[in-house]
């Protein structure tokens, strides 16, 4: 395991993420700048300067030309991903927080928190990522409304056809794109969902959350397939593309953690067999909760963001891929 | 009129004359001069008015009255002194009226054997007969004490005899079955959440067994009985008992608001506690104890009263409250005696009377703490030094209240008392004043409970400024252990009470320095012993042979608050509560220190384990089987070996059942997924297809300025 310890934010990390080659990687922070990777060795490509809010959530094209962004300063803006230029923006009047392109990347979904008496909500926009003229709506051409509650994480599913949205108070719900109906909603969680991620082939999600549990989640039924118990609040949660893994990270809640002694926040980032729901490992290094967890789209690396402000790349050892873990 | 005259005399002048003074002598009217004129009643109602509103009346106007029976039946000459016996007896209670003592006589002027007793009011009354029914006036006469307004009631009670239904018997369930286990298990009880599960511990198997589980089954805590017969669960309304293989529920004892419970050692009685806050801050907080039956869930006394009469001397906590047990069982199998402190004295009480102990305190001034023998009916009560008169340490036998042994100790600042857990030894911990009166120190006391006329050992440490932060007696066995030094690295010191050779005396058997240990935990069975770092160290662990003086393991488990072995001091359990945020759950370790399995559980109570019936074998006979573990354990290692076989086969097979449920998942889902690829496919062609990246170095020059410069030599 070489561990790359990356020094980019002074103040905590909200995501990290990888493009879809794995080569490149974005961190967002609760600074103003997210920060661009290269993800093999960790140097630091450069910054996305603009934001004037912390960045809650990011998104990449396929070819990694774009970056998108949405952050507290009730903005979601679109970046030349290799330059650095910020290429469009589009102001709400909300802090918006999770962001995601649909198949194709002809419609960008995002969510706004509730604020100053507006409900929570889910905004659809029309893109054309290429071509920045007149044309682009720098509204939502249809915004839902959702129940009382932050929405967390949105996703667009079974062929653009669905988004899949993760909420605070532990709910996962379904909904038609086309005309904004809910379709499906299940309390999955007890508390709040801190992050959801797709699995590799879509058909199902891995949700995170504060009542100390990760679960699998199938995507077109929204049954509970997996839990993950781990007796710490847990922020994110990442899915093996490589193997029947799982990756939690978490740990005491950020305002308790210097009333105790470092040992007992539970940083570590700790992987579970994805079907016998056993915990076989971890590794430790951060010093705060890990807010963030991503797997390269290879698998033989992953990375972690915390509360600490460091971003640690790890790539696997040899052994990993050797050991018969069951 | 004639109907009057076929009325109970008494009914009828006690209805007249409702409001005579108390004592007034009703039986003595002649009925006929109390018949009024034609159309006078002189404000006096008359039998024709409405006859349920006259009972009523009359069950008000007697409330305050109560009826003590079974009175010795005494000649006249001595009427005023058993009048002032009653007087006496009852004042303390209530206001008893002024002539308020009535006692009937017979034709012969000899009593009756019964007497009216009227208070100022109707609580007092209640109080009265709560309190005095049963009351021993002497051996012959037990007082049985009745509302006046009850016989109204029993008189209802219809002459005709109906016999009661005969309920089915239905075959009580064993309530040892969980001993007869094959495997000669264990079980534990936990709580988590609003769960509580009772579960067997298979330490063998690495793993634990649910042997029955529920939601919402307490409100508060469970507990087990000293010997593990029953399972009480508290409630609002009260507390209940569980047992048997299905945990049927056994008896429920009502208790309004029951914060704490104590079994007597044989279970026979449960005691209940709960106090009241006063609504106004001015009142006194109150307490109310209730004693049961176990079995039949009868309440069998009631003790109730101010707080602040309760909390005496080591009774007392911080800020006045009370520290629980409050009344002690006296050791042993017999549930003979319980006692509690009260100012100056100890109040004994006797089963199954419930009474006090030949109806008077045990007398000791400045009484401060006392301690029952676990194992017979002796206790050691402290008394405190006050002036010239100095502390005492006291060793009483009940019920003879012969004083067996005592020992005088001077410039004493604290007194701690140790019984060893089969009462053969007594360990005292004096703190003593040094000259300057400014600080103290640390001494032991050590009396040899078994050895004839009780001798003393003294033990004073080597350092003497040293603060001994615990000590513990090695059950079963002569030793004991102390923690002592300063509280972040303490040592911990290891002594016996007889050499080698069975001799009496303290020796020093060896300390071990510089321990991060704040906890001692012995064994059950004596020979092994947990130190434990617990709360502020981080849940450090050490299991230590003191036989072989030599450390087993060391082990963290992080956080633990608690550490508790099993009956068998086989296995033993490290918890995390939920006074920790995370991390809640439990690690079971073998006595050895190997860690067998863990179990997460949020929001942790408590784990409890249950306790054994007593061993019929007796001591010889259990030392002689340890002497011969060898011979006996090889008959047990196959069976081991067999064990964890089929324990990891188990596992094999339930992760391999997992394995098989989640591909017939997947494979029900491959069909969507597929959709999805194809969608993703057509979406976005030949960038859809997955490439490996690989890096390429591109150097790029570029052409900022240039310039021309003079070059100056």
């Amino acid at each position: 395991m070489r561990p790359y310890l990356l020094k980019g934010h002074e103040r905590p990390l909200t995501q990290v993420k990888y493009n879809a080659e794995g080569d490149l990687l974005v961190s967002c922070a609760k600074n103003l700048q997210p920060c661009l990777w290269y993800a093999d060795d960790g140097r630091r490509v450069g910054t996305y300067e603009g934001h004037n809010g912390a960045v809650w959530t990011c998104d990449f094209t396929l070819d990694s030309s774009r970056l998108i962004t949405s952050s507290a300063d009730q903005t979601v803006r679109v970046w030349n991903l290799p330059t650095g230029q910020e290429l469009h923006q589009i102001r709400m009047n909300e802090p918006c927080r999770a962001c995601h392109l649909s198949v194709g990347e002809q419609l960008l979904a995002f969510t706004t928190d509730s604020f100053m008496g507006s409900p929570p909500q889910l905004h659809l926009v029309d893109m054309d990522l290429q071509d920045f003229g007149e044309r682009q709506g720098s509204a939502p051409k249809a915004s839902y409304t959702a129940p009382k509650g932050r929405i967390t994480r949105v996703y667009f599913t079974d062929c653009n056809r669905q988004l899949i949205t993760s909420h605070d108070g532990g709910w996962v719900r379904r909904w038609d794109t086309e005309t904004g109906d809910m379709l499906q909603e299940v309390q999955v969680h007890e508390d709040a969902i801190q992050d959801m991620q797709v699995s590799p082939d879509g058909s199902y999600v891995i949700t995170a959350s504060l009542d100390k549990t990760a679960k699998l989640v199938d995507i077109a039924s929204l049954e509970t397939l997996k839990t993950y118990k781990t007796g710490r609040f847990v922020q994110s949660a990442a899915i093996s593309p490589l193997y029947d893994h799982v990756l939690l990270g978490g740990g005491q809640d950020a305002s308790q953690v210097t009333t105790t002694s470092a040992k007992a926040g539970g940083f570590e980032a700790r992987f579970y067999h994805k079907v016998y729901a056993e915990e076989f490992g971890n590794v430790r290094g951060h010093f705060g909760p890990i807010n963030s967890v991503a797997f390269a789209p290879d698998g033989r690396s992953f990375t972690t963001g915390g509360e600490d402000g460091y971003v640690r790349i790890h790539h696997f050892d040899m052994d990993y891929f050797t050991t018969r873990f069951f | 009129m004639a109907a009057v005259t076929e009325l109970d005399p008494l009914e009828v002048a006690r209805s007249l004359f409702r409001d005579q003074p108390a004592g007034f002598p009703y039986e003595n009217f002649d009925l006929e001069e109390l018949i009024l004129p034609e159309d006078d009643d002189m404000g006096i109602r008359s039998d024709e008015d409405e006859e349920e509103e006259e009972e009523l009346e009359t069950e008000t106007g007697f409330g305050s009255v109560i009826v003590v029976d079974c009175l010795p039946v005494v000649p006249e000459d001595k009427h005023e002194k058993l009048a002032n016996v009653l007087k006496k007896i009852y004042s303390q209670i209530g206001n008893v009226r002024e002539g308020g003592i009535f006692m009937p006589k017979d034709a012969n002027n000899m009593s009756k054997g019964f007497a009216f007793v009227e208070f100022f009011s109707p609580q007092e009354a209640q109080a009265a007969r709560a309190q005095t029914d049963g009351y021993k006036l002497d051996k012959n006469h037990t007082f049985k004490v009745s509302m006046f307004d009850d016989f109204d009631r029993y008189a209802k009670v219809p002459d005709v005899y109906a016999a009661p239904e005969i309920k089915e018997y239905s075959a009580a369930e064993n309530l040892h079955s969980w001993m007869l286990d094959k495997l000669s298990r264990d079980q534990f009880a936990i709580k988590y959440g609003d769960e509580v599960v009772v579960m067997w511990n298979d330490g063998r198997r690495f793993r634990s067994e649910e042997a029955y589980k529920r939601t919402y089954w307490t409100e508060s805590f469970v507990q087990w009985s000293p010997m593990g017969n029953y399972l009480a669960t508290m409630h609002r309304q009260g507390v209940a008992v569980w047992g048997g293989p299905s945990f049927q529920r056994l008896a429920r004892y009502s208790h309004q608001n029951v914060q704490l419970i104590e079994f007597s050692p044989a279970e026979k009685y449960l005691m209940t506690y709960s106090s009241i806050e006063p609504t106004n801050p001015r009142e006194k907080v109150q307490v109310a104890l209730n004693v049961f039956d176990t079995r039949s869930g009868k309440k069998l006394r009631i003790f109730a009263g101010n707080m602040e009469d309760y909390a005496i001397g080591s009774s007392a906590g911080p800020g006045g409250a009370l520290r629980w047990p409050i009344f002690k069982w006296a050791g042993g199998l017999e549930d003979k005696y319980f006692a509690r402190l009260a100012k100056g004295a100890i109040k004994i009480y006797e089963t199954p009377e419930m009474t006090q102990l030949d109806k008077k305190d045990l007398k000791l001034e400045g009484v401060q703490d006392f301690e029952w023998s676990p194992a017979e009916p002796l206790l050691a009560a402290y008394t405190q030094e006050v002036g010239d008169r100095p502390a005492n340490i006291t060793l009483y036998r009940i019920p003879e209240r012969t004083n067996v042994r005592s020992k005088q100790l001077f410039n004493v600042s604290d007194v701690k008392i140790f019984w060893h857990p089969q009462g053969d030894y007594l360990a005292v911990k004096v703190d003593r004043f040094t000259k300057t009166k400014k600080s103290t120190y640390t001494g032991f006391e050590l009396f040899s409970i078994r050895e004839k006329d009780i001798p003393m050992d003294v033990l004073e440490l080597p350092n003497k400024s040293e603060k001994v932060l615990s000590f513990a007696w090695e059950p079963k066995g002569h030793r004991f252990a102390l923690v002592h030094g300063d509280s972040a690295r303490p040592s911990v010191s290891f002594y016996s009470m007889k050499d080698d050779k069975g001799k009496l005396g303290v020796k020093h058997l060896g300390t071990l320095a510089n321990k991060a240990c704040n906890g001692i935990h012995w064994s059950p069975m004596g020979h092994n012993i947990v130190l434990s770092g617990l709360k502020a160290l981080n849940g450090q662990l050490e299991f230590f042979n003191v036989d072989e003086f030599e450390v087993l393991a060391a082990a963290e488990h992080f956080m633990a608050t608690d550490v508790e072995w099993d009956p068998t001091g086989r296995y033993v359990a490290s918890s995390v509560t939920s006074i920790h945020q995370m991390e809640n759950g439990f690690n079971m370790w073998s006595f050895n220190g190997k860690l067998l399995y863990t179990m997460p559980r949020d929001r942790f109570g408590q784990l409890s384990w249950r306790p054994r019936v007593p061993s019929l074998l007796p001591r010889e006979k259990e030392e002689e089987i340890r002497k011969g573990l060898k011979e006996y354990s090889r008959r047990y290692d196959e069976e081991d070996e067999a064990l964890l076989l089929q324990a990891d086969a188990d596992v094999l097979q339930e992760r391999a059942k997992q394995q098989e449920e989640w591909d017939a998942a997947a494979a029900a889902r491959q069909e969507y997924a597929a959709q999805l690829r194809a969608f993703y496919e057509a979406t976005y062609g030949e960038a859809a297809k997955e490439k490996e990246y690989s890096m390429t170095t591109v150097v790029v020059e570029q052409l900022l300025d240039v310039r021309e410069e003079p070059y100056n030599a």
